[in-house]
């Protein structure tokens, strides 16, 4: 990829004993949005603050818009824009000044800024609360706000930890808005998640973190061809019967996940496999499954990769038959 | 580069914006020496020095100088907090200097400093207190709290860098400064201090510099203190700006 805005090369990073990236090769083309997911602790955070230069990495290169994380520091700083997790807003200025002092500190003209911020806070639905001390701003709005302020240079890269991490469903589809937004701008985004379906909704292309590599990376669909096509899902009233539901069906290649109760597995020959299954399933005197076939999510892309489920569990919103055994 | 000075002035902007909308930060930060100041005069102002009257003239300077150094002891929980909330992440990816964000700490709360110090010679005066010296006094006095204040608040954002927690930035800054503080010439004399504890409060620079302020408002003034204060602040002031900006660019 020649016009690969970020670039990333074997970056290593431990905090002590604890290692956090072990080895991240990774590009994002330029105009796309790359989504980096993985559960908590995976090492997406790690990554980012790497690519934004709050970290020096060990190990390995990374550059950004061309310019290197350790070596161009201070030229990468000009042209990136960071929002996080934790809204990195003052909560005793007003939204206003928040923007503005950012922007000034990016050297803009006073003016300028002034126009940035009148323009940012409408375009982010925060113009009635613009001249209002963040103590009154709901959840949603502080990161709205904290997404306006690392615009307000309109910076080409634009790095967005979690941004919907903890939001209530209305500011979080609010929120993809804007992202989808910026990408129709053309701006370039490494987005973090722990939602496969934020990915999946918003990614160009998704790379699948774990442990602090990347183990899979592809478009959505690429990665749910990975799993083959559709999969039947078993589930079960109890662990235990998840565990016998899972051995009787270890032959074809049967998946378990213990905390969700559920048995997962390639459905290879369509419907075909369902029956096999419920079959199976009933020889060995297990009646109380609930199997159903369905599209692939990325939940079972990660179960497939990793052996575990993530956070957000298992997507039933595909299901396309639903049978009782 | 160029942009540093306006950079600081932008973020102490920010700073003070905060006392601003916070008033009860500078309240707080007065409460508790204008209580030192009247219980030191009233409880122990008898006994020190036989009349109340007669100790509050030896104590005022030295309990302003005692209150700045207190009140430096904040731009190190200050920091803590920027870096507890996450907003310290927003800083140190923007294209500014290393040391602007530090810088704009330690020269705002000097802005606080001086509204403590000017609280402090009120409550002073109402008590009876009197600054005898002339206008060079005077300016000789204040620069030297002045530098003071800037000094203990470089010493104070070392540690705030240090621990990254409010709590810890506040025990961390009070728990070696207050027997620093009370073994010093600041409320009685050195002389009348056990032998051991004379030698380390006859160099303690903040003796030094009790005695150059106590000189100034006596209108007797004592350069020699004067200048080794002056000498010491700014060593200190040197060698923790340094530590700070150091401490701040391995910030992870």
């Amino acid at each position: 990829m020649a016009d690969s805005v970020i670039i990333v090369r074997g970056v290593h990073k431990a905090f002590g004993k604890v290692k956090a990236l072990g080895g991240v090769d990774l590009e994002v083309e330029g105009g796309t949005i790359l989504g980096l997911l993985g559960p908590n602790g995976a090492g997406k955070t790690t990554l980012v603050r790497t690519l934004t230069t709050l970290l020096t990495p060990d190990q390995g290169t990374a550059t950004v818009a061309g310019f290197d994380v350790v070596k161009q520091a201070s030229d990468l700083r000009r042209v990136i824009g960071l929002a996080g997790q934790y809204a990195a807003v003052d909560e005793h200025l007003t939204g206003r000044e928040n923007i503005e002092l950012v922007g000034r500190l990016y050297h803009l003209p006073k003016a300028e800024v002034r126009a940035r911020a009148t323009e940012l806070l409408a375009r982010f639905d925060l113009t009635e609360a613009g001249d209002r001390t963040l103590k009154t701003y709901s959840g949603g709005m502080r990161r709205r706000l904290d997404l306006a302020a690392s615009l307000v240079a309109d910076p080409d890269v634009i790095f967005l930890d979690e941004p919907t991490t903890g939001l209530d469903p209305r500011s979080r589809l609010a929120l993809w808005d804007i992202i989808a937004g910026l990408r129709r701008e053309g701006k370039t985004i490494l987005l973090t998640t722990q939602y496969l379906e934020e990915a999946d909704q918003l990614a160009d292309r998704i790379a699948v973190v774990d442990q602090g590599v990347i183990i899979a990376e592809g478009t959505a669909n690429e990665l749910k061809a990975k799993v083959g096509g559709d999969v039947v899902e078993i589930e079960m009233r109890d662990p235990a019967g998840a565990r016998r539901a899972h051995a009787a069906l270890a032959g074809r290649g049967a998946t378990l996940d213990a905390d969700t109760m559920r048995v997962w597995l390639p459905a290879t020959q369509g419907s075909r496999t369902v029956a096999h299954a419920i079959n199976t399933l009933d020889e060995a005197g297990i009646h109380d499954a609930e199997v159903s076939l369905r599209r692939p999510t990325l939940d079972d892309v990660f179960l497939a990769l990793t052996g575990k489920a993530t956070e957000s569990g298992g997507a039933d919103e595909d299901a396309a038959t639903g049978v009782k055994a | 580069m160029g942009y540093a000075i306006t950079d600081t002035m932008l973020m102490s902007w920010r700073n003070l914006l905060h006392y601003v909308r916070v008033p009860q930060l500078i309240a707080f930060a007065v409460v508790q020496p204008i209580m030192f100041m009247v219980l030191f005069v009233y409880v122990f102002g008898g006994a020190i020095s036989g009349s109340s009257a007669g100790y509050l003239a030896y104590l005022t300077p030295g309990i302003i100088v005692q209150t700045v150094i207190f009140g430096s002891m904040n731009s190190g929980i200050s920091i803590a907090e920027d870096l507890q909330k996450g907003i310290m992440d927003r800083f140190r990816a923007l294209p500014i200097s290393r040391g602007v964000v530090l810088a704009a700490r330690t020269t705002s709360d000097l802005l606080r400093h001086l509204i403590a110090v000017l609280i402090m010679a009120g409550v002073g005066y109402i008590m009876g207190y009197r600054f005898e010296g002339g206008l060079l006094d005077l300016a000789g006095a204040f620069g030297l709290i002045i530098l003071v204040g800037l000094a203990f608040s470089w010493v104070a954002a070392t540690i705030g860098l240090l621990v990254r927690d409010t709590q810890t930035a506040e025990i961390a800054g009070f728990t070696w400064i207050f027997p620093v503080v009370f073994a010093s010439s600041i409320f009685v004399p050195v002389e009348t201090m056990p032998a051991w504890l004379q030698v380390f409060a006859s160099h303690s620079p903040i003796s030094l510099a009790a005695n150059a302020a106590r000189g100034f408002s006596l209108g007797n003034a004592d350069w020699a203190a004067a200048f080794q204060a002056t000498a010491w602040m700014l060593g200190i002031t040197l060698v923790f700006a340094m530590l700070a900006v150091w401490r701040f660019r391995r910030l992870e």
